[in-house]
């Protein structure tokens, strides 16, 4: 369990960063570390070279920037946890960070690792999926943005090239200050910190006429990849934040293709697809100040 | 007399340099020129070794040597001597120290590398190439004693290693007289051991003295000393084995392994020190585990709801090799018939050969799956009769007027087991006061108003301890008239330095500061046993305080020479011997020690004997009986399947306590593992015997996150078996616990539900469980 031969790089710039991965093949980049040291530890990942981010300048932070909220690639987890701005403007996100592992584990961990990554049953990327962030990409040719859409690939897979890294995450936040926003996480996991069996979280702005404006619902762990359920949410703008419209999801969330292991099976996946989703949106709703 | 130390939840001495880092465990002990081990281990559960190409990797950087089994002929050859013979076993059912012809378990080592570094050592063992001709798998226990089932081991018969039995009574006639008689199948599951240090060993050979030393993780140094020095053929008196710091062993690591053989062999081979350290997944796929147990019981019970006998067979997962004996299953018998007055009892034990790892003894060995078994049968007669499950226990119960009680059993000497004290009715009532059973309804009502399930959980248990013969004890005043113990049971954190130390403290008069204890070296103590089976406080706990007793009297009979004094007339306090009523009239124990140490053309004082010390081995020579009874209750979302336990209360009786905080850690760590085994731990094998649950993403343990807390009450039913009344408390808090959960989930679900017959339970499996029940 000792990982094979690599060669370390440490850049401090960006402009280093950027030559280096211009000019080495077969890399790995290095962020909190908390997947790809195991992996490595394990020989499942063997890179000749790796190129560690943690002391590039200026990967790290957040901030306002507009109607949106950037996240440098290599801010910390735990810090994320403890942002104010986080709080504020997109609190499913700090709640959602409960569940990320641990305490010890999201003070390496970092919210561009965990997007690039792409765990099935990972929150970060999920929340992403939710908010349909934005993902800035840098490489020695230039910079690019990507949607949500089209830069979680696949299972553990993303658009990054291995000539690039990722820089930054937006998400624009929903309308948090209005009296008819709500918003709900829920996980479960048979421990604490577990990667998630299943796992769901729900946006919603209520008009003043107490019906769905806007709605996105996201179910992760029950497939490769985290699902939104698009066609349930387009179905429901108009409709009453009410039992039927929770109900509608739960179908559709029960409707996924989920994944089967040693541990846990596929209908059980659905059943918690379904019990995750109708607690994250019934927490939406009631936070949304319309009860019905 | 000062305040007596021995009963007093005194601070554990060892835990500042602990929990600060400073612990000496093997692999922070670093021999100057130490080269590194990594082994080569078998991908398939079962096959025959075609060939090995080291070619490359004796190429490769760092690499100092490659060796296969072949290599050590010189030094060894053939499997390891049977650690704890058995006359059932034709044997040895040993490995070799690297496999040379077939391979038994995913895992099993086959070649070594020594290197400059671990990771050299990793890089070159990736190059060997391993050609295995595959042979079929026996990995389902349920079938492997069919007559078509694939062999585990090519050279036997079958997969049956032996049958044990265990009866006594009228068995045919109590259940022809029955009014009830019910049949039950229960499948029982535990996995590893999962200490948080893994194995390792360190050998350095001298071949000029032809002497061996070694440093391993061990509960047992001096069995790793015989063993090794036996398959050797060196005098053990040339083998030196020390048990540094050791974090955790729970059993795994009393046996004796391969990779222990293997580096000592590669000490010999090179002359240099070699150093392995288990990683995790080595301990995942070589370590011993527990696993699997299928027991088919019926049990006879009387209208009242008396339980009278217990008749069935049980399977029982042995793995590949028999490096322990039959200790394993034969603990299992020797569990019978707990708590229970029983009039009859027949039980066989079918110890079967599979081609996964071997199971040895895990944290109450086979005590927690005959408890659950037996505390199940009690919960099928109360359903069966509609009787609450504690009247059948009342009922049931060996009672406190019929101690010492004489079970119809034998222990592993042949000897007739009875136990020696203990009010198990009493133990009962407590828990059930203490969780307030009378409440629960109440308490019931109000989960179902928020939509949960909540379960009151039971069980109760008898553990023996104290296993002989001994483990015995030097204790010995230092010139400077410091105590110093030493003792041959090591320790794996259970505080004996703490305990040990308290015994002798009491003894001598001295303060717990002033005494030290040292242990589990072979070059300070000439003999030990092992730290398994709740024996240590029995066992070494007496012999320290036979040994302290003849230290205080010859030094009140060597101060009665220097103070002209009556021995009647004097007194020990504070390392001072001073006369009763005439304190300055004294002489430190430093002086005594120093006096008995002899100065040159002087006399000793009186004609004393040399050395203000004495050895004692106590010998354990009948098992000392511990119990105890657990409640708890569970809640369970009726959606989820999810389980939480939101209350644990123990009523445990180990007779007189030594130190109640190390006993409370004790029995907490313990609980904190069943529960682990009730609700977690599961180790998952494929029909091929490979593991699919060998990292701890997918074997689940136990998390503070999830656990309860654990509320403790003492009962103290002393001993007559020891000097200090004590009786074992390192497994009690496991043996029931698994038991007690799975009652409460039973309960939760409710007298519709299935009645529960395995552990681990899944939550996925609950949620089913809710589905299909009948309201």
């Amino acid at each position: 369990m000792k990982a094979a031969a690599f060669h370390y790089h440490d850049p401090r710039t960006r402009e280093d960063l950027m030559g280096l991965l211009g000019r080495l093949d077969d890399l790995k980049l290095l962020a909190g570390g908390q997947s790809l040291m195991p992996m490595m530890n394990f020989r499942i990942v063997a890179p000749t070279h790796l190129v560690d981010l943690n002391r590039v300048d200026g990967l790290g932070g957040i901030s306002r920037q507009g109607a949106e909220v950037r996240f440098g690639a290599l801010t910390r987890q735990r810090e994320v946890k403890a942002s104010e701005i986080v709080a504020n403007d997109l609190p499913i996100l700090t709640e959602a960070l409960d569940h990320v592992g641990h305490v010890q584990t999201r003070s390496r961990g970092t919210i561009g690792g965990s997007c690039c990554h792409l765990d099935p049953s990972a929150e970060i990327p999920a929340i992403a999926a939710l908010y349909d962030a934005i993902f800035e990409i840098g490489g020695p040719d230039g910079t690019r943005e990507v949607g949500y859409a089209d830069w979680h690939l696949g299972m553990l897979t993303s658009a990054l090239d291995e000539r690039e890294v990722l820089e930054g995450i937006r998400f624009k936040p929903w309308q948090p200050a209005d009296a008819g926003h709500g918003w709900g996480f829920y996980e479960y996991a048979r421990r604490h910190g577990d990667f998630a069996i299943a796992g769901a979280g729900c946006l919603v702005d209520i008009s003043d006429q107490g019906t769905i404006e806007r709605i996105a619902t996201v179910v992760m762990g029950v497939d490769a990849v985290p699902v939104r359920l698009r066609e349930a949410e387009a179905a429901l703008v108009g409709a009453r934040p009410d039992r039927t419209a929770i109900a509608a999801l739960v179908e559709a969330a029960r409707s996924i293709d989920a994944m089967t292991d040693p541990q846990v099976s596929a209908t059980y996946r659905r059943r918690l697809a379904g019990v995750v989703t109708e607690r994250a949106v019934l927490a939406a709703f009631q936070r949304s100040g319309i009860t019905q | 007399m000062g305040a007596r130390l021995f009963g007093a939840s005194v601070q554990r001495l060892e835990d500042a340099r602990l929990v600060t880092g400073r612990g000496r465990y093997v692999d922070d002990i670093h021999p100057a020129g130490v080269v590194h081990a990594a082994f080569v281990r078998s991908s398939l559960a079962h096959g025959l070794i075609q060939s090995i190409d080291t070619s490359v990797a004796r190429t490769m950087p760092g690499v100092l040597a490659v060796y296969v089994m072949s290599d050590f002929a010189a030094f060894a050859s053939g499997p390891l001597p049977q650690l704890a013979p058995h006359p059932l076993i034709q044997g040895p059912i040993t490995y070799e120290p690297l496999a040379s012809g077939e391979v038994r378990h995913v895992g099993e080592a086959i070649a070594m590398v020594l290197a400059t570094s671990r990771a050299e050592a990793e890089d070159a063992a990736e190059r060997i190439n391993l050609d295995i001709e595959p042979l079929p798998v026996a990995a389902d226990l349920a079938h492997a004693l069919d007559p078509d089932a694939p062999k585990a081991r090519s050279e036997r018969a079958d997969n049956r290693l032996a049958t044990l039995k265990t009866a006594f009574g009228d068995v045919a006639g109590t259940f022809a007289r029955a009014d009830h008689v019910l049949k039950e199948t229960f499948t029982v599951h535990r996995g590893g051991c999962h200490s948080m240090e893994t194995r390792g060993v360190i050998a350095t050979f001298d071949a000029d003295d032809r002497r061996l030393e070694m440093w391993t993780s061990s509960q047992s140094p001096y069995l790793v000393r015989r063993n090794l020095a036996s398959y050797f053929g060196l005098d053990e008196s040339a083998v030196r084995v020390r048990a540094p710091d050791v974090g955790g062993g729970f059993g795994p690591k009393a046996a004796v392994y391969p990779e222990e053989a293997a580096v000592a062999l590669a000490a010999m081979m090179t002359g240099k020190p070699v150093k392995w350290i288990e990683d995790r997944s080595e301990h995942f796929l070589a370590t011993t585990q527990q696993r699997d147990q299928i027991w088919e019981l019926e049990v006879a019970a009387s209208n009242d709801g008396r339980l009278l006998g217990v008749r069935g067979r049980c399977l029982h997962d042995n793995g590949a090799y028999a490096p322990y004996g039959a200790i394993l299953p034969a603990t299992a018998l020797g569990s019978f018939p707990g708590p229970y007055a029983l009039e009859a009892l027949d039980i066989s034990i079918d110890i079967v050969l599979t081609n996964l790892v071997p199971t040895t003894p895990v944290r109450g060995a086979s005590r927690p799956s005959v408890a659950f078994v037996l505390e199940r049968l009690a919960d099928r007669v109360a359903r069966h009769l509609g009787l609450p499950r504690e009247e059948i226990r009342r009922r049931s119960f060996i009672r406190v007027e019929q101690m010492p009680y004489v079970t119809g059993t034998k222990a592993r000497d042949g000897s007739p087991i009875s136990y020696d004290s203990g009010d198990y009715t009493a133990a009962l009532n407590l828990v059930l006061d203490k969780i307030d059973a009378d409440g629960f309804a109440a308490r019931r009502a109000e989960a179902a108003s928020r939509g949960k399930l909540l379960g009151l959980g039971l069980a109760s248990c008898v553990e023996d301890t104290g296993l002989g013969p001994f483990e015995g004890a030097t204790v010995r005043v230092s010139s400077r008239g410091r105590v110093i113990v030493t003792t041959g049971a090591a320790s794996q954190g259970q505080g004996h330095q703490t305990t040990l130390a308290q015994i002798a403290a009491d003894a001598l008069g001295v303060s717990l500061e002033n005494v030290s204890v040292e242990a589990a070296d072979s070059g300070k103590f000439p003999l030990g046993i092992s730290t398994i089976a709740s024996r240590v406080a029995v066992t070494a706990g007496s012999s320290v305080e036979l040994a302290a007793q003849q230290v205080r009297r010859k030094a009140l009979k060597t101060a009665s020479h220097l103070l002209e004094a009556a021995e009647d007339d004097l007194e020990i306090e504070n390392g001072v011997v001073f006369v009763k009523g005439a304190s300055d009239v004294k002489v430190t124990l430093a002086t005594l020690a120093q006096s008995l140490a002899g100065t040159a053309g002087m006399r000793l004082p009186g004609g004393i004997e040399p050395d203000l010390a004495a050895t004692a081995y106590f010998e354990s020579t009948a098992l000392t009986f511990a119990h105890g009874s657990n409640a708890c209750e569970v809640e369970v979302d009726p959606e989820t399947g999810d389980v939480r336990i939101t209350r644990y209360v123990v009523a445990h009786d180990c007779g007189r306590l030594i130190n109640p905080l190390i006993v409370d850690g004790q029995i907490r760590g313990g609980v904190i593992h069943g529960i682990g085994n009730a609700l977690y731990e599961r180790m998952i094998h494929d029909d091929q015997g490979q593991p699919l649950t060998a990292t701890y993403a997918d074997y689940l343990l136990p998390m503070a996150s999830e656990m309860p807390n654990i509320e403790i009450y003492h009962l103290e039913s002393p001993s007559p078996r020891n000097p200090l009344g004590v009786k074992g408390a390192g497994e009690g808090g496991t043996i029931p616990a698994a038991a007690c959960v799975i009652s409460a989930i039973e309960d939760a679900i409710g007298p519709g539900g299935t009645f529960l017959r395995h552990h681990p339970i899944s939550f996925e499996e609950v949620a089913g469980l809710i589905d299909t029940r009948t309201i």
